[in-house]
């Protein structure tokens, strides 16, 4: 199963590094990565396939959340199925 | 693999547009639960309910988690209780309170379906249930109650009419403490329809199955944005064909919510609701749309062109993004809990009457309007006619929630509380219609009923 990671803020040193260490530990694989700044907001938008976690997606959104509450960004992880319905026929 | 706009513009749409679903509604019958003995009929109700609903508002919070949208109500409709109480002689507010009870022993808001079909006539067991409505609108907390008294198939159950200006106006009495609110749990219908999953008005028709899920849409503050970022050169064409992208856009996410539900709860799909649903907070106004368009204030010269067209773009954007669409699916232009209305009645722009005109092109109806306390059950009565009669002409679903607000008059300022907002007592026309309000028996249905 796959989700989208979306994070948006300010730019700083790390925020890769800390994202992908959270998911390294969680046992979860990035497909694919991509990265802009839109209107001075840096946003970061990770494809992860999240078959094999090691955690529930609960616990896992959750640490992606305080990460992003420590960094001072807003840190999602949602279904890839919410993208692909909205966007897609 | 991944594409940055789209997946940024959903999330925004979450985030700022208070894009949202309104409601997972979950339709059960309760035609098994039949008994003359009031006590086994409500314990019967009770363990329906809570059985096929112990999983909802679980599962709907983990859709909402793993999908990141906010799914704001998770709600119960069931069999009307008149076709499974017509046989018990006990005291029928019984049922409602083991539905309340049921209600929140699962964690949900609102449980529709305490109500009749009349509108060709009563049975002895309808005319009790609508009785007992003021008592059990105060004696419960979360059951909402209904009444159908026309169709474009069988006209106007005027004695119904006539019937429910006293119940409405002996609930607004009852619930006086409350600003008269237990009125806001109560809809009259015409031309009811038997999949709507919002509230006050939802109940599980007789041609629905054992159970169904049906999920209600939102997204006012969506298209409102959209519509900020056109130019206002822009013509009519390029206004419906934005609205009708974005309602696509939106219905898509009820689709997707609206099968996972289905899957994960193994209940059957039913159908997505593509209605408007403002909310009294900013940026979720349906009022605010039509001012986009170029209107001053909502309720000028305008509004009902400029309804029409959203309402029919929202429908044209919507019925393809859903595989089965039903329930009310409109614009839904409640007064009370519309940011943007709230301003509109309160400078004087919109009436009571532009509200009548506005109601013949969307749904649902006249819908949590504050009126003065001392509106006598007869002009309550024929505000009811007027606006059902709209629905009978024109078949389609029209309905009235209307709160005489006991002890308030005219320009007064009154709160509901939460979703119900709360607003200005709107005036009602001061000339009596109490000879036509008594008049009772049926006005029979249009020559345009007989399509056959």
């Amino acid at each position: 199963m796959r989700a989208v990671i979306t994070v948006i803020g300010t730019d700083k040193i790390g925020i890769i590094a800390g994202v992908s260490t959270i998911l390294a530990d969680a046992s979860v694989n990035i497909l694919d990565i991509t990265q802009t700044t839109m209107q001075e907001l840096f946003t970061m938008i990770m494809l992860v396939d999240i078959s094999n976690a090691n955690v529930s997606f609960e616990q896992l959104s959750s640490r992606l959340s305080e990460k992003g509450d420590d960094m001072g960004l807003k840190i999602r992880i949602q279904h890839e199925d919410i993208f692909k319905s909205m966007h897609e026929i | 693999m991944i594409n940055s706009r789209e997946v940024l513009e959903t999330i925004n749409m979450i985030s700022n547009e208070n894009l949202d679903i309104r409601t997972i509604t979950l339709g059960i019958s309760l035609r098994d639960c039949c008994n003359p003995d009031v006590k086994l009929l409500s314990q019967k109700v009770y363990e329906k309910i809570t059985g096929v609903g112990r999983d909802l508002v679980k599962i709907g919070e983990e859709i909402e988690r793993d999908f990141g949208i906010p799914i704001i109500n998770k709600r119960i409709s069931v069999t009307p209780i008149s076709l499974i109480a017509e046989s018990c002689q006990g005291d029928i507010t019984q049922v409602a309170i083991a539905m309340d009870k049921a209600a929140s022993e699962l964690g949900i808001n609102f449980i529709g379906g305490f109500g009749a079909l009349v509108h060709k006539g009563y049975t002895k067991g309808d005319r009790r249930l609508i009785d007992s409505i003021p008592e059990v609108l105060v004696r419960t907390g979360q059951v909402c109650a209904f009444v159908n008294v026309a169709t474009t198939k069988a006209g106007i159950n005027m004695d119904a009419v006539t019937h429910l200006g006293g119940v409405i106006k002996g609930t607004a009495e009852l619930t006086a403490e409350n600003n008269s609110v237990g009125c806001a749990k109560l809809v009259v219908f015409a031309n009811a329809p038997e999949d709507n999953p919002f509230m006050a008005g939802a109940f599980h028709g007789i041609g629905e199955p054992e159970c169904v899920i049906n999920v209600g849409v939102s997204g006012p503050g969506v298209i409102h944005s959209a519509l900020k970022k056109l130019s206002p050169e822009a013509d009519f064409s390029q206004v419906a064909e934005l609205i009708k992208k974005t309602a696509f856009k939106i219905t898509r996410m009820g689709q997707l919510v609206a099968s996972e539900a289905s899957r994960r709860l193994g209940i059957p799909f039913g159908v997505v609701d593509l209605s408007l649903a403002p909310t009294p907070i900013i940026g979720d106004s349906v009022a605010r749309i039509l001012e986009e368009m170029g209107l001053e204030k909502c309720g000028t010269h305008g509004t009902t062109a400029a309804l029409a067209l959203l309402n029919d773009a929202v429908k044209k954007g919507g019925v393809m993004a859903s595989s089965h669409v039903g329930g009310l699916s409109g614009a839904f232009i409640p007064v009370s809990e519309d940011a943007g209305m709230i301003d509109a009645v309160k400078c004087g722009a919109l009436s009571l009457d532009k509200l009548e005109a506005m109601t013949c092109v969307c749904s649902v109806g006249l819908d949590m309007i504050p009126i003065p306390g001392d509106t006598s059950e007869h002009t309550i009565s024929a505000i009811i006619a007027d606006e059902v009669a709209i629905g009978v002409v024109n078949n389609k679903t029209t309905a009235v929630r209307i709160i005489p607000v006991i002890g308030k008059t005219a320009g007064q300022q009154v709160e509901f509380g939460g979703l119900l907002g709360g607003g200005v007592i709107m005036p009602v026309n001061k000339y009596s219609s109490t000879v036509f309000a008594k008049r009772g028996g049926r006005i029979p249905a249009p020559i345009h009923s007989l399509r056959n």
